[in-house]
């Protein structure tokens, strides 16, 4: 199994660690991924805000790159922005030979074209579910996650516009990983609402409105359930730097504005998935997030026995 | 000469917002957009309104409301809208059309936006702190930088502010330029 991997700049900037950990877990799990060669932006949200040939161009060169350099080889895209203007692109110039020779003109002066037939834009997550699979990482697993309940979050953009590889409206494909692992599911229906994105930039008071409804609903205890285990997640799982950061740098001001307290550990799948398999909290850069809580490290140091765990579940 | 230039872009401006209209037209108001929207409570008015705003001509209104600048891009409104319509992308394309044409309505709202793209076309990938910097010194806004201050101590902590990295600046100068020749189109 291999793949051209496109990192993103976030990865490169403050999500150091979602590019670490995926490296990291992808070579524990036997996958081998191949950066692609002179990659840059792809145009993030702001692009298509600005100008739309730079809207095509951006991600465009980067396809185009990918073609040339790895032909035939699905392009892994662990960033959900990244992901969905990559995929938006190729599925633009598929249904629009216009859109096509718009774009090819306009990354031409590099001596590059992109035709879109060979090579899917695939995101991390349907990597895992669908090519790698949960039985084969539950295979790999050596320190399961028991004890620990994890509240899924998918943000928007692998679920919204297109229906790729998840329900938009009920996204549930973390869960089958997640359940490798080890870990309990936090049952909620706040994984596909949106973390207020860039406009933690521009109009910050809205997107603290969204980041306090998420962080607040991620810490409560489940309907129906009581008891010392329903005290609600222990641990947020994203799939998107900018929902990460969002979730994770501003639960102070987010939560005061809300009137709650308390903090919430907020990872990435992929540093959750590296730290099952055993592999360091410095190798998966645990260190690099800014909300890790005590209670979630202590649960990683001393993780509750199977048997223990089972028991108080049942 | 001037002249010319000025009725050209506005000609260009006044196809742009017909074809935004033209994809909104079998919009039905049934306001499932509204209802979606994480942001509409910030908005003034809702997407519902903005659409019923454009249909009937009332352009000036609808880039005045500007609720296309509250738009998160979560898509939830164009996965949920009836009628199948572009509503994501009609966002987008009022913030184009709003930054270029009505930069007097649009307020600092556009800059964010702008000085990211000129960061991307300085480094070739993003580089944060540098947005950043930029971002507040073209805002002009006292308080602004400290509204970030904190998170801002608690990145150095944690080693990720930097300064901008070299190894792809100027790569995509030479696009840039052409897409700006190309002159934007919807």
């Amino acid at each position: 199994m291999k793949y051209a991997y496109y990192p993103g700049c976030s990865l490169r900037e403050s999500a150091q660690e979602f590019d670490v950990s995926v490296r990291a877990v992808m070579e524990r799990l036997g996958v081998e991924i191949e950066e692609i060669p002179d990659w840059t932006c792809c145009g993030a949200s702001a692009a298509e805000s600005v100008d739309h040939n730079l809207s095509l161009a951006l991600p465009a060169r980067n396809l185009a790159l990918a073609e040339k350099a790895m032909p035939g080889l699905d392009v892994l895209v662990p960033c959900s922005a990244c992901y969905l203007n990559l995929l938006k692109l190729q599925r633009s110039v598929l249904a629009d030979k216009s859109v096509m020779a718009e774009t090819n003109a306009l990354i031409g002066g590099e001596g590059l074209a992109y035709t879109g037939k060979t090579g899917r834009v695939r995101h991390l997550l349907d990597v895992l579910i669908n090519d790698i699979g949960p039985e084969a990482v539950r295979r790999k697993v050596e320190k399961p996650l028991h004890g620990i309940t994890v509240a899924p979050y998918y943000g928007c953009q692998i679920l919204r516009p297109y229906r790729v590889f998840d329900d938009p409206e009920r996204p549930s494909s973390m869960e089958p990983i997640l359940e490798a692992l080890g870990a309990a599911i936090h049952p909620w229906n706040m994984g596909g609402r949106c973390c207020g994105a860039s406009l933690m930039a521009t109009h910050k008071e809205a997107a603290l409105v969204s980041v306090g409804e998420i962080l607040r609903a991620a810490s409560a205890p489940p309907g129906g359930h009581d008891g010392e285990e329903a005290g609600g997640a222990d641990v947020i799982a994203t799939v998107c730097p900018m929902c990460q950061m969002n979730l994770d740098a501003y639960q102070g001001q987010a939560l005061r504005t809300g009137g709650a307290d308390g903090a919430i550990t907020v990872l990435y799948l992929s540093q959750l998935i590296g730290l099952a398999l055993g592999l360091p909290a410095q190798q998966i850069l645990l260190e690099k997030n800014l909300a890790v809580t005590g209670a979630f490290r202590e649960k990683l140091v001393h993780p509750r026995e199977l048997s223990t765990a089972a028991a108080t579940t049942a | 000469m001037n002249t010319d230039q000025t009725l050209s872009t506005h000609d260009a401006s006044q196809l742009e917002m017909e074809a935004i209209c033209k994809s909104l037209q079998p919009c039905m108001q049934c306001g499932t957009c509204s209802a979606s929207c994480p942001n509409a409570f910030a908005m003034a008015a809702t997407p519902r309104e903005l659409w019923r705003l454009l249909l009937l001509g009332f352009a000036d209104e609808a880039l005045a409301a500007g609720s296309f600048w509250m738009c998160s891009s979560c898509y939830t409104c164009t996965l949920r809208c009836p009628r199948g319509l572009p509503l994501t992308e009609a966002m987008a394309a009022l913030r184009r059309l709003a930054a270029r044409c009505y930069p007097e309505k649009t307020g600092t709202n556009a800059t964010f936006y702008k000085t990211f793209l000129d960061n991307v076309r300085t480094y070739g990938r993003v580089q944060e702190s540098a947005l950043m910097t930029s971002y507040f010194l073209t805002m002009k806004s006292p308080t602004l930088p400290f509204a970030f201050l904190p998170l801002g101590l608690r990145m150095l902590g944690k080693g990720k502010l930097h300064g901008p990295s070299g190894t792809q600046k100027g790569r995509l100068e030479g696009m840039f330029q052409h897409a700006a020749i190309q002159g934007d189109r919807p």
